[in-house]
């Protein structure tokens, strides 16, 4: 029988086995960020231990820190603390950092792809659960918390047990209009946000094959609010095109040697998953979230649902808090929905390509009166890149505000929040209750969807309004 | 890590499904660089109203007869969302040593073995009937994690499953790094087997 690509990777990292234990599994990258590492670093301090491979970890700032001028010392102290320790423990222990101050700044899913950092066939970890982006290239990568942060330090390796694996294939052609973003999450919205725990994900068919690496990443991003371990996608032409020559990609005769390596990673025909999932993807419309969980979602087209549409009692009272927190009534049309915000970022749909889609609707229009419109780039890098396209100023020109790179409105650890019933089309990736801030009422969507939205000031389907 | 072989205590009922690590701990408790103090944090914005200082009467924690609770019985897909640590951090603060749920997110039930907290995964009817007997007055479970059982002082008895390897962790307090330490040859063994063009941050050029 033959293997699936979780497999070979999985079989590739093992240390060391044995049974009735959790398998001990090398990791090949391991990526830290200001929130979830301090506490692991003094966990090393107090065991006198050491960072083991310097060389195979790779820090940056990005959950708390400012958005605006970065010329400016941090206004918040705990925030500035916390980037201050990142800053001290990266120096103490050898580890490269790539601080406020540097281009390659950024969010941490979206600098290790386009430093060349994430390549195919790796194990990759990071204290974040959405970690799982980096299975855009058909690598292993899994958020970890605080205590496998300090042990992959200490010893580059982490104890796992061994998931189950899950197929899900989107057949078709995508319709005109239809993004990664929705098509992950109609997958969400079909399996429920616990559909895929306990389970690694490969995405395979037509639709997926046909992605760029920008839309693969959004899909294998969101892996985890299904509950995935890990999403993967095998890696192909595109893949290497997209790797080859960035910073720190293999170069010359081992960039031969990597591609010949990466060649045999995807999964034999004959190999078997544990589950399988199947979604048409040329029935995929627009999604938006509805509700308070990534999994409350509906096509644009679609109404708010009511209470009476779940079958458990669990799921029925869950759908009256979902409505109460989000001032909906049942059955509101929802390209009926009034925005108050508008935010276009983070690690699901910050990189360069959502950026260009977002920009290419809004050239030479305005955003709707009164609404926030903001827009902050993955990282530093992209942030150039949109600049030297003068996708800047078509932002700025249609009256979103133009950032700086970070997590930002994503989870509002820094100063950017919605305020209590504050209404904001996102493009990000959790909708839970005070996400983007307490009371914040946080819609999902694809950058197409969200840069029209900021125009017409409501929810609205971007097939109809291309027509206009 | 504190050691777990049985605890009697008040059981607390959160009767919501899908609690997220967001509910469990927001993000601006996550600035702190401690592992500790972040109990009072829990549930932060269900706990408080508005203005962050008054208890919201309708929350089920706020009730004085659940103060002193070292058992909460939730909702499924209980610690879904971010990977933080802070969550189990803020539970094992509060005083929560065991939670009871019909399912976890994976991170978050790892996380909780890694600090010593026993979550339990039980049917959603078994988690169905704690959550309603959780809300007599006083009413207290005994977890016994050498035998596996779940008690009360009712006749109540139930037999949990929880992996061998970490119970075997949690009733003698091991620390995961030193046992993965003990296969230090082999981890060198392995660094010596990995191509040579897998250089991690050591290629490229280092110029930020
Ligand atoms: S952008 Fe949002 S989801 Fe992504 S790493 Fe930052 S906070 Fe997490």
């Amino acid at each position: 029988m033959g293997k699936t690509m979780f497999e070979k990777i999985w079989e590739n990292h093992i240390v060391h086995e044995e049974a009735g234990s959790p398998t001990l599994l090398y990791i090949d990258l391991h990526l830290v960020h200001e929130v979830t590492s301090p506490q692991a670093f003094e966990g090393l301090r107090l065991t006198g231990r050491k960072v083991r491979r310097p060389d195979l970890t790779v820090a940056t700032m990005d959950h708390n820190v400012p958005t605006t001028d970065r010329s400016l010392p941090v206004a918040d102290p705990i925030s500035r603390r916390q980037m201050e320790a990142l800053s001290e423990n990266c120096k103490e222990f050898g580890v490269t950092l790539y601080d406020i101050n540097s281009r390659r700044q950024g969010i941490v899913h979206v600098i290790g792809p386009e430093l060349g950092l994430t390549q195919p066939g790796m194990t990759i970890v990071c204290g974040d659960s959405h970690t799982s982006t980096h299975g855009a290239f058909g690598t292993l990568a899994f958020g970890i918390g605080t205590s496998e942060v300090e042990h992959v330090l200490a010893t580059q390796c982490v104890p796992q047990t061994r998931p189950k694996t899950m197929e899900i294939r989107v057949n078709g052609k995508l319709g005109l209009g239809v993004t990664a973003k929705d098509v992950i999450l109609a997958i969400i919205g079909k399996i429920g946000t616990a559909g895929a725990t306990g389970y690694v994900v490969e995405y395979t068919g037509e639709v997926i094959r046909s992605l760029s690496m920008e839309g693969r990443m959004t899909i294998c991003n969101m892996s985890i609010e299904a509950g995935a371990r890990a999403g993967l996608i095998a890696p192909d032409e595109t893949t290497f095109e997209y790797v080859k020559g960035r910073n720190f990609a293999p170069k010359g005769e081992d960039w031969e040697a990597a591609v010949r390596e990466w060649r045999k990673l995807p999964s034999d025909a004959d190999a078997v998953f544990d589950t399988l999932v199947e979604l048409d993807g040329s029935a995929i419309a627009p999604h938006v979230s509805w509700g308070t969980s990534p999994g409350m979602v509906v096509p644009i087209n679609g109404e708010v649902p009511g209470p009476d549409d779940f079958e458990s009692e669990a799921d029925k009272k869950a759908a009256v808090r979902a409505l109460e927190y989000m001032g909906l009534t049942p059955h509101t049309r929802l390209a009926d929905v009034p925005l108050d915000t508008v935010f276009i970022g983070s690690c699901t749909n910050g990189r360069i390509e959502d950026l260009r889609a977002a920009a290419s609707i809004l050239r030479g229009r305005k955003v709707k009166d009164n609404l926030r419109a903001m827009v902050v780039p993955g990282s530093g890098l992209v942030k150039m890149q949109a600049e030297k396209e003068g996708l800047d100023v078509i932002f700025k020109e249609s009256g979103f505000e133009w950032r700086e790179a970070g997590c930002s409105m994503c989870l509002g650890m820094n100063p950017d929040i919605l305020q209590p019933e504050e209404r904001c089309a996102s493009t990000s990736n959790r909708n839970f209750e005070g996400r983007q801030g307490k009371g914040g009422r946080t819609h999902l969507v694809s950058p197409q969807m969200a840069a029209a939205a900021a125009i017409v000031g409501h929810l609205v389907d971007i097939r109809e309004w291309e027509v206009e | 890590m504190e050691k777990f072989e049985t605890l009697t205590g008040i059981a607390a009922p959160l009767d919501r499904p899908n609690v997220d690590t967001d509910q469990i701990i927001p993000k601006q408790f996550l600035k702190r660089i401690e592992r500790t103090g972040f109990g009072k944090f829990l549930f932060y914005d269900w706990k408080y109203e508005d203005d962050g200082k008054t208890l919201n009467p309708e929350f089920e924690l706020n009730s004085p007869q659940y103060s002193g609770a070292t058992i909460l019985v939730a909702g499924k897909n209980f610690g879904c969302g971010s990977s933080r640590e802070h969550a189990p951090w803020a539970l094992l603060d509060y005083g929560f040593r065991v939670i009871i749920a019909p399912s976890y997110a994976d991170i978050f039930f790892n996380n909780c073995f890694q600090n010593g907290i026993l979550p339990i995964v039980l049917p959603e009817d078994t988690v169905s009937t704690l959550l309603s007997k959780a809300k007599a007055q006083g009413y207290k479970l005994t977890v016994d994690l050498v035998n596996q059982t779940i008690t009360d002082s009712e006749g109540l008895s139930i037999p949990f499953n929880v992996d061998p390897f970490r119970r075997n962790s949690l009733l003698k307090g091991l620390d995961d790094i030193g046992l993965s330490l003990q296969y230090e040859d082999e981890i060198t063994a392995y660094e010596s087997r990995r191509p040579s063009w897998k250089t991690g941050a050591a290629g490229g050029t280092a110029v930020a």
